[in-house]
């Protein structure tokens, strides 16, 4: 039995047993269980993972199942294993695992621990079935696979009606994204005659410059299919103007976060670009626009991330503009250099969403920055945790020593798009780096808002729930025992006399291990990823010339990066621990632009103007006057109507009295006789 | 055909008849002490009955060898099915009888008695082919009833009921006897052979009005709207018992009677009747399910439902074919066994002191006190509302089909629309039985011979049902072939 069907079916059955027998097995038999099928994935994935690192493995394809055969229509389900899979197998079944880990400890007190832990196992699968697709149906079934499980993960906690709200929100959005690749489906099926992806892919060189009707129009073939194709992948990674549904995410559980809406689902847009890629580099139009996308995505969430409070929000935004890079990077045509930086961000990103998880569950579930503070000595291995991933994320590195992951995969992006000569590819490279200095100064900020200054803590609303549930409790036993309560009464240091303290070794372990990623990650695979065409072995388009030409680009383009990044933090230092009263002062200066920003550019405000309202407004004629009004009022409830008056009447002409049945009887006579004369 | 052949093809009748005035000469000699014993006796009449009808219906007779008394009556295939229902029917109606009367110390020998002089009316109905002998059945039959109805004397609803019966049963036989006498004026005879002679060809105005009016006295036997409005009270007023044999047999008979009448007699005028059947028919249905809706006693709503299962009856009496007449045969059968098991479920529910329990509120909670009976009731509303796999469900299907084939959709489409109406206050039993708190009013206990009649029912009405669909079926041709031979 071939490890892959391991890998991708022991989450599954994990999943089935863990979410049917729920309370029947217990919390801790489906915790082992999830955890244990997801640790062993990740073991089995990784040998496959270093046999391409060391180019010793070959593309292979694991049949399953026969699925459907109609016509010319024929596809299976098999698991497709090469040099891209591989990248993803690890970074899913990594990531995944360490999760499953950690949420032992973060999910310690939820009263649904199996139905949670099913979830994420469930996800993982349809995750794997995403990666692993042979074809494009079974890459779309991966693909809706992910979608439930998010929308089930993101309404975990459902009783609160943000979580709901948050969950619909992700899978309205996502269908539209969904029906882009839907659409992108038929149609490369209905120009190819296939939905395998190989086949798709070794045909397509030749459909260039062909031309296809769509929406009336005749437009050049390629470059519809991979538009289509790329508006699902804008669904599901969040970019701009499908992103809205990113941070409304961060309701879910923060493993959760972590997990799907940091280093695993969102980049399946990514993914499914460079799995393509042969088919995107037949198109130049299609190409530019996806360099437009990721280019503005990475500016515009960078800019918002600046400004802000909601710890959890700040690094949502950050993933979306970090998958604004990889997309740009895939659009110019380094597709090994977006693939390196998905792989590297999977890593510092996920570790950060679980650092701030540990902060987060230190401080009672406060999420609000502007209450945290000098964490630094209360919870100091979290705070070194998050500075591996804040020092990997903005890219600090010294050029041909060492670097943290960020370091090398962001300057990779950047040089490529340098390199790549073209228009975009030059207005790409700018926001790049205006973004580079925004995710600094954002990274440190958070960094110095959480972890420096003074305690802030007194005004939180869950601190001070918590100190005071907390002292209650005190109260009954502990009311002759002085020396206990003294601590509770500290409110003038700002800590409203709560101390957090660090989370359990089930959270550090998995951050620890992470942090190795997000230190080492970049240094150690950037040969592979970047330089080396043998270890991609046609798994992505690999363009040679733009690799080369992205070691010939200017010293100041290769110094830029580091410099923002310098600039960013010295920034955020200058704000937030020279001179704290600087950023009120420049928001009372700006007040418009940073309520522009603050309001995430007002973009959930005017699509509920011009999607949300209209369709409410249209929903709700439908059901007053077309449902309520017309189809219940003359069809069920009509008729309900109509019976309940004839039984009335039936029962009042039921008088008893025998002259009215005599009378009942003769009418019907006569009815009958005049009947049959005048007919 | 010579007198002693015409004696030995009504031998079930004369042995009813002297077995009827035997037990009478018994019961004014023994008292009603012998009451229950003649109840037995009435039984092992009536199966040895059956045995005598049993080669007729399996054989097919038809012709002229089935024609007794110069044409008077007919031994034919068609009238030994009806007769073998009505036999059980009637057998059922002498079963569960001891064990209600006694109660009250009602039980009197003339009970099964007149149970026996009814069962010989209805077999006169059934093989009437002759508008005397038709007469003769039926008010024999009637006076009978009209006893029974009132049987308990000292109740005031009994009492109430048999008056209204025999009333408004009266002025029935009136419009009958009238029909009949106009039909002999404008065809010069009374037996159904020649009136269909005679009637072959334009219609007379007079003959019309006959057949409408004898169609009129038929209809207040089955309880076809719009001469249904005695059903209720006296389904309603009736002891039990009675009630049960009121909602069988007669109404068998008449149906018999009715598809004889208007197939043989009047069946060169399809067109003539057609309409009025198919207008009683629909409402039959409709005013049925309407009335039931909204009743408190469980008999009173039985009442309605019989109105409105004659109604699907009555569709099948439409199509005018042979396959029609087999569905009603078919669907009459399942029918009778439907209504046995509802009234053999309703007599069993007592109280701790074994006084009826009438109530349909009575039965909240039955499913937890009485999960048995409960079982059956649903079981016997559930095919009552024709749903599959009950064997109700065959009943109306077969119905419905006959009217597909004689191109009557749309009276079939709207006989299934309105049987949805019914399927709500049959269901709403169950909803009473099944998720109202308990009312834990049922508590009384009965003997073997109600279970045993129940399970046979339940039995009969289970999708074991449709193991019977095709010696059922292929009996009900035998009878219909027979009906329609002479045609």
């Amino acid at each position: 039995m071939s490890s892959i069907l391991i890998i991708v079916f022991g989450p599954l059955l994990a999943a089935i047993i863990a979410g049917l027998g729920n309370r029947a097995i217990g919390n801790v038999p489906a915790k082992i269980l999830t955890t244990g099928a997801l640790f062993l994935s990740c073991a089995l994935s990784w040998p496959i993972f270093l046999s391409f690192v060391a180019g010793t493995a070959e593309a292979s394809v694991v049949p399953v199942l026969k699925w459907v055969q109609s016509g010319t229509l024929t596809f299976d389900w098999a698991l497709r294993v090469d040099t891209l899979t591989a990248i993803m197998l690890v970074v899913i079944t990594s990531v995944s695992a360490l999760v499953h880990l950690y949420s032992w400890g973060y999910m310690d007190e939820d009263p649904d621990q199996p139905r949670f832990f099913a979830y994420l196992s469930l996800f993982t699968f349809a995750m794997l079935m995403l990666v692993t697709a042979d074809n494009l149906v079974q890459m779309f079934f991966g693909w809706e696979g992910v979608g439930l499980a998010s929308y089930l993960l993101i309404g975990f906690w459902f009783k609160k009606p943000s979580a709901c709200a948050a969950a619909i929100k992700a899978f309205v959005v996502n269908r539209v994204g969904d029906l882009g690749f839907m659409l992108g489906i038929f149609g490369t099926y209905l120009v190819f005659q296939t939905t395998s992806i190989p086949e798709i892919l070794a045909a397509a060189p030749g459909m260039a410059g062909s031309t296809i009707g769509f929406l009336g129009m005749r437009l050049d073939t390629m470059t519809v299919l991979c538009l289509l194709l790329f508006i699902g992948a804008m669904g599901k990674s969040a970019q701009l103007g499908l992103h809205t549904w990113l941070p409304d995410a961060m309701e879910g559980p923060t493993p959760v976060s972590a997990l799907i809406h940091a280093a695993t689902m969102v980049t399946a847009g990514v993914f499914m670009v460079c799995r393509l890629s042969p088919m995107f580099q037949t198109s130049d139009t299609a190409m530019m626009v996806v360099t437009y996308v990721g280019a503005a995505t990475c500016f515009f969430a960078a800019t918002i991330g600046t400004t802000q409070w909601d710890i959890k929000r700040v690094i949502a935004y950050s993933t979306c503009s970090q998958l604004g890079y990889m997309f740009f990077a895939a659009g110019v045509g380094a597709y090994g250099a977006a693939m390196f930086h998905l792989f590297t961000h999977a890593f510092f990103k996920a570790l950060l969403f679980l650092g701030a998880g540990s902060v987060i569950h230190a401080m009672h579930h406060e999420q609000d920055m502007r209450y945290y503070g000098a964490l630094r000595k209360q919870i100091p291995l979290t705070f070194w945790v998050m500075m591996a991933g804040t020092l990997a994320i903005t890219g600090v590195g010294v050029m041909g020593v060492f670097g943290f992951a960020g370091f090398y995969s962001k300057d990779a992006i950047l040089e490529a798009a340098f390199a790549s000569g073209s228009e975009h590819g030059q207005l790409a490279f700018f926001l790049g780096v205006v973004a580079a200095l925004l995710t600094s100064f954002y990274s440190w900020r958070l960094m110095f808002l959480t972890f420096w200054g003074q305690p802030r803590w007194a005004d939180s609303e869950h601190i001070q729930h918590a100190v005071h549930g907390h002292h209650e409790d005190l109260d009954e036993e502990a009311s002759h025992s002085e020396h206990n309560s003294h601590a509770h009464h500290g409110g003038d240091d700002g800590t409203a006399g709560y101390h957090p303290h660090e989370s359990p070794w089930v959270m550090l372990l998995p951050l620890l291990i992470l942090s190795v990623g997000a230190v080492f990650a970049g240094y150690v695979f950037i040969h592979a990823f970047i330089e080396d065409a043998g270890f991609w072995k046609g798994a992505i388009f690999y363009n040679e010339h733009l690799m080369h030409a992205m070691h010939e680009v200017p010293l100041w383009v290769k110094l830029s990066p580091g410099v923002v990044m310098l600039a960013g933090l010295l920034i955020a230092w200058n704000s937030y621990i020279r001179n704290p009263k600087l950023p009120a002062a420049f928001v009372a200066q700006f007040r418009q632009l940073h309520a522009f920003l603050y309001n995430k550019w007002y973009f959930d405000e005017l699509y509920n103007f011009l999607f949300v309202r209209p369709a409410f407004w249209l929903g709700r004629v439908l059901w007053k006057q077309g449902d309520i009004g017309i189809i219940d009022r003359f069809g069920p409830n009509g008729a309900a109507w109509a019976v309940a008056q004839g039984s009335r009447y039936a029962q009042k002409v039921q008088s008893g009295y025998l002259y009215s049945y005599a009378l009942v009887m003769l009418l019907g006579l006569v009815a009958a006789v005049s009947w049959v004369m005048v007919r | 055909m010579d007198f002693a052949a015409s004696l030995g093809l009504v031998a079930p009748e004369i042995l009813l008849s002297v077995s009827g005035l035997v037990l009478l000469l018994v019961s004014a000699w023994a008292g009603d002490k012998a009451s229950r014993a003649i109840c037995i006796v009435g039984v092992a009449v009536l199966a040895v009955c059956a045995v005598l009808v049993v080669p007729a219906l399996c054989g097919g007779a038809m012709g002229t060898d089935t024609v007794a008394f110069d044409g008077q009556l007919k031994a034919d295939a068609f009238s030994a099915f009806a007769k073998l229902l009505i036999y059980a029917a009637a057998a059922v109606a002498l079963i569960v009888a001891p064990a209600y009367f006694e109660r009250v110390g009602a039980m009197r020998a003339e009970y099964g008695v007149l149970i026996l002089f009814a069962v010989v009316g209805m077999g006169i109905m059934v093989s009437a082919t002759d508008l005397l002998a038709l007469y003769i059945g039926l008010e024999l039959n009637s006076l009978a009833a009209y006893v029974l109805a009132s049987f308990l004397r000292t109740d005031g609803r009994s009492a109430e009921a048999g008056l209204k019966y025999f009333v408004l049963g009266a002025l029935a036989s009136g419009i009958l006897l009238f029909g009949m006498s106009l039909v002999y004026g404008f065809t010069g005879t009374t037996g159904f052979d020649g009136i269909r002679a005679a009637l072959s060809g334009e219609l007379s105005m007079g003959a019309l009005f006959g057949l409408i009016f004898v169609l009129a006295g038929l209809a207040f036997k089955i309880s076809a709207v719009p001469f249904h409005m005695w059903t209720p009270d006296v389904y309603e007023g009736a002891p039990t018992p009675v009630t049960t044999f009121f909602a069988t047999a007669p109404k068998v008979a008449a149906l018999a009677l009715a598809m004889r009448v208007t197939l043989d007699a009047f069946g060169s005028q399809e067109i003539a009747w057609q309409q009025v059947i198919i207008f009683a028919a629909l409402a039959s249905i409709v005013v049925g399910a309407l009335g039931a809706i909204g009743q408190v006693n469980i008999k009173r709503l039985l009442a309605y439902s019989s109105i409105n299962n004659v109604g699907f009856l009555l569709i099948g009496l439409a199509a005018g074919t042979p396959q029609g007449a087999a569905a009603m045969l078919v669907y009459l059968v399942i029918y009778v066994a439907m209504t046995v098991g509802g009234f053999v479920a309703v007599l069993m529910m007592k109280d701790a002191d074994g006084v009826p329990v009438e109530g349909i509120a009575d039965l909240a909670g039955l499913s937890r006190t009485r999960p048995v009976l409960a079982l059956c009731m649903a079981a016997v509303m559930f095919s009552l509302a024709g749903i599959p796999p009950l064997f109700g469900f065959w009943g109306k299907f077969v119905v419905f089909q006959a009217a597909v084939n004689a191109g009557m959709v749309p009276l079939a489409a709207i006989g299934i629309a309105a049987s949805v109406i019914g399927a709500f206050y049959y269901i709403k039993i169950v909803k009473v039985m099944y998720f109202d708190e308990p009312a834990d009013t049922v508590k009384g206990i009965s003997d073997w011979a109600h279970w045993a009649l129940l399970a046979i029912a339940a039995l009969f009405i289970s999708p074991l049902g449709y193991l019977l669909t095709k010696v059922l079926g292929a009996l009900a041709d035998n009878a219909a072939t027979a009906l329609f031979f002479a045609a």
